[in-house]
């Protein structure tokens, strides 16, 4: 078994105890980080670290972090994207509700790094449970001086809150999920100006994923070679692989950045269930352009993936099997980017909902010739005419399934 | 506009005011909170909010509006919301679906006669690997089967 940086002791059914975390080794992170390093010297390791974001774009924390002023008179915030709704994705859950404190920790080491006294957690509120957990875990950690006025005595100080979303896809969009925390419609802001000058109340922001968070207190406490060293030189440390599909074992994986695809579903979720036969692999969330069968030997980093016409993504794996029919899979995808358009962008409105229509018409027996051409002419117009990613996230998906199985989804 | 609201209700949304540094910035956990108690958020829960809070009630539609989890017309007493999306259809989701409309003589976006199921269809909730999964109002119930529906409705009726 690999070294685990994330789900160390995840084994321990009360781990999400404050008492058990610190016995581990839990918190001793930020005590270094706090006592005995300085924010820049926090910094440049982050930057050597090269911690790409987990929540689906890959974007380098340490150099988001970097893009906050140093010096301003406005107050700074940390907010943790929580919002896990790509389809096929519940990695975060699986991290918070075993291990509130090691997200509490790595917010703890960003903060003090960047300079923020205010964080938010914020966290779909569907995952009530997992909320009120994190809830807990903020009332330990208040308790125990980890957070509070007086951060293990060093005069830092810093509060969580931990705000609950609504049910709205778009709200794990980076600038969405800003509108929303300010009690707003999640309608996504245009980039420039970024979060970090710009963000939450109008003040400079760091917004990080979960899983990404949860990295930082082994890059702080082992240095940023020991998490390079666990993953591809320019892609460090683990990624946590979340399986579901037909496979025999379901499940969080936390393998080092680079494993072969192959080897995650055959090896680590036990291969196919009795009877069932690989078809296709989506191998980073929904939005994740699909791989064919032939076409899972790959190394599961970002470049690799971007090599394959694909996407890492949020390292969500569904595995497709021959049983079920492509345009079914197409239907689901359609479905949810036209549910999801947050309605501000006309080419992701008109363009997800005429695809869908189509695609109901094709699941209902009446599809044409020409349709499958109609779609992806309608997708590719979506692709790069949008303010935020779920433009393309519509498009990139639906192309690569009217493209790879163009044979199969003809009338 | 006066409203039953309880006084321990009235406490929590004071409690929830006071976290934020702008007030607006409450609104989501605000109207959670209420819609806990009320059962969903009419326009007299609006104007309420509205008032509370220092907004126009416009502001208020406008965010009930675009999230799925606040209700404008109150739901049965247990409301059933189903994953839809692709992990749970490649367990059998879809088929679960009609054998739970089936079930409750109802059909998705129904509520029972008696009030007391409603049946939603929702975007995927996270739980992947325990696919099927549907909730029941904020409970997780994944793993589904037809015995297993059967034992849910059971308990609940």
């Amino acid at each position: 078994m690999a070294e685990r940086v994330l789900t160390k002791d995840f084994e321990l059914e009360d781990l999400c105890r404050i008492e058990t975390y610190i016995r581990g080794g839990g918190y001793r992170a930020a005590v270094k980080a706090l006592k005995e390093m300085t924010p820049p010297a926090i910094l440049e390791e982050m930057k050597k670290a090269n911690l790409r974001g987990r929540g689906g774009a890959g974007f380098p924390a340490g150099v988001k972090w970097g893009f906050v002023p140093a010096r301003t008179n406005k107050p700074k915030y940390l907010c943790v994207n929580a919002d896990e709704g790509e389809p096929g994705t519940f990695k975060d859950r699986y991290l918070m509700s075993h291990n509130p404190h090691l997200l509490l920790e790595g917010m703890i080491i960003a903060s003090y790094c960047v300079g923020i006294h205010e964080a938010y957690i914020y966290i779909r509120g569907e995952y009530e449970a997992i909320a009120q957990r994190l809830e807990q875990a903020v009332a330990e950690a208040m308790a125990k001086g980890y957070l509070g006025p007086n951060l293990a005595g060093t005069g830092f100080r810093l509060d969580v809150c931990v705000h609950r979303g609504a049910g709205a896809y778009i709200c794990g969009e980076e600038t969405a999920l800003l509108e929303s925390l300010e009690g707003k419609r999640g309608h996504p802001r245009l980039k420039p100006p970024f979060p970090a000058s710009v963000g939450l109340f109008q003040c400079p922001t760091v917004i990080n994923n979960v899983e990404t968070v949860c990295n930082i207190p082994f890059i702080i406490q082992h240095g940023a070679e020991a998490f390079t060293g666990l993953g591809r030189p320019q892609d460090g440390g683990t990624r946590i692989f979340g399986v579901s599909g037909p496979v025999s074992r379901p499940g969080c994986y936390e393998l080092p950045v680079g494993t072969p695809l192959r080897e995650i579903i055959f090896q680590h979720a036990g291969g196919m269930k009795e009877g069932k036969k690989l078809k296709a692999v989506i191998p980073g969330g929904m939005s994740a352009p699909v791989l064919r069968e032939d076409e899972i030997d790959i190394p599961m980093d970002c470049e690799s993936l971007a090599a394959a016409g694909s996407m890492l993504g949020s390292a969500a794996v569904i595995v497709i099997d021959q049983s079920m029919p492509v345009l079914q899979v197409l239907a689901k995808v359609a479905k949810f980017y036209a549910h999801e358009s947050c309605g501000q962008c006309t080419p992701c409105r008109l363009g997800t909902s005429w695809i869908l229509k189509i695609v109901q018409r094709m699941t209902s027996g009446q599809g044409r010739k020409g349709d499958v051409e109609e779609i992806a002419r309608l997708a590719s117009s979506i692709k790069g005419r949008t303010l935020c990613p779920l433009g393309d996230a519509a498009a990139m998906p639906i192309l690569a399934l009217a493209t790879k199985f163009r044979g199969e989804l003809e009338p | 506009m006066s409203l039953e609201i309880s006084d321990k209700v009235r406490r929590q949304i004071e409690d929830i005011l006071s976290r934020y540094p702008r007030r607006e910035a409450a609104l989501l956990p605000v109207l959670h909170c209420l819609q806990r108690e009320r059962g969903c958020i009419s326009p007299v829960e609006e104007q309420w909010v509205a008032e509370r809070m220092g907004i126009k009630p416009v502001k208020v539609r406008e965010v009930v509006s675009f999230y799925t989890m606040f209700r404008r017309k109150p739901a049965g007493k247990y409301h059933l919301q189903v994953c839809s999306n692709l992990s749970c259809s490649l367990e059998g989701g879809d088929s679960l679906l009609a054998y739970l409309e089936d079930r409750l003589g109802i059909k998705a976006g129904e509520t029972t006669a008696d009030n007391r199921f409603t049946l939603s269809l929702v975007e995927c909730l996270g739980a992947c690997d325990e696919a099927p999964c549907l909730m029941v109002n904020l409970a997780y119930h994944t793993r589904l089967s037809r015995d297993k529906i059967d034992r849910l409705i059971r308990e609940l009726e």
